[in-house]
């Protein structure tokens, strides 16, 4: 069984197996991902009831926790993946770590900004250093760092480890992000869902909402894929496949 | 139906501004992240073509 898994692990690190098997996988997640997250934007912007206290303005919700869970997610996939790399060695880890860092970047920009545009009807306010939104600048400025690191090395290996790093050290703040709104009373509302209880939403809004979810993170696979694909090209040029690969882009 | 008609849509109950500006930033930064892989593919194919001219000349 472990052999098994070590043989697959070996496999899938291989950057050149993972650029033939991941091509059909980012197509059929893409189109899936757009159908899915088009679907629920509609459901969610034009036939999702109004909500009784906040009126419309909470349509917001269908962009702001999908970012913000994907940006939390992400950041978390950056961080293993980092380790991987750090521990055996892996450059395809390391590829994977850097894409992401821009994927996840948007997404934390994307829900900072969401969640300032939504907050100025509801609490009357753009900005408020409560723990959660502080908690996800922090989470941004982690991007922008990982970013800065990999760019400000004139080695790209030296900027895959030092990222690395810095992921795993800014992992600490993932936990304070998904804890804030329960340990601290604050102005940014609880959980909407929770695993371990009914969600407090109406099924007529939860459902487009988890389909956005899904949407969101289906996108994110996909794109992961098609980046990590790119990236491959570009740090392992060297070889002779990927320069005949580089070589077809022209045709396309 | 929560809206009566496309006027009603558009005014989101007096939301309508923060609305529609979320869903505009939503849709530039979902945008950049599907156009950019295809610029990053068009950079590789130009460097590329960049490199074989040096080598040959």
């Amino acid at each position: 069984m472990w052999q098994l898994f070590v043989r697959w692990f070996h496999k899938w690190s291989s950057p050149k197996w993972f650029y033939e098997m991941s091509k059909p996988w980012s197509f059929w997640l893409g189109w899936a991902a757009l159908l899915i997250t088009t679907t629920a934007i509609i459901w969610g912007l034009g036939f999702a009831p109004v909500e009784r206290l906040q009126g419309n303005s909470y349509r917001i919700i269908f962009i702001h926790v999908p970012s913000a869970f994907l940006s939390e997610a992400i950041y978390v996939t950056i961080a293993i993946a980092g380790a991987i790399g750090l521990i055996w060695r892996i450059k395809l880890a390391y590829y994977v770590a850097k894409i992401c860092v821009p994927l996840g970047m948007s997404m934390a920009f994307l829900a900072l900004a969401t969640g300032a545009i939504w907050g100025k009807p509801t609490w009357g306010h753009w900005w408020v250093w409560d723990m959660r939104i502080t908690s996800m600048l922090i989470l941004l400025l982690l991007y922008i760092g990982l970013w800065a690191l990999h760019n400000a090395m004139e080695r790209p290996e030296s900027g895959d480890r030092a990222a690395a790093i810095l992921a795993l050290v800014g992992v600490v703040n993932i936990p304070v992000i998904k804890f804030s709104v329960n340990l601290v009373t604050t102005l940014h509302q609880p959980a909407t869902l929770k695993f371990t209880e009914k969600a407090p939403m109406h099924i007529s809004m939860l459902i487009p909402l988890l389909l956005s979810i899904l949407g969101f993170y289906l996108a994110f696979l996909a794109l992961m894929l098609v980046r990590s694909r790119i990236e491959i090209l570009r740090r392992e040029r060297k070889a002779k496949w990927v320069q005949q690969e580089i070589e077809q882009l022209g045709n396309r | 139906m929560p809206f009566e008609n496309i006027s009603e849509f558009i005014a989101m109950g007096g939301h309508g501004l923060y609305v529609w500006l979320s869903y505009a930033i939503a849709a530039v930064v979902i945008g950049y992240n599907l156009i950019s892989p295809r610029m990053a593919k068009k950079q590789l194919y130009k460097e590329h073509q960049r490199k074989l001219r040096r080598e040959q000349s």
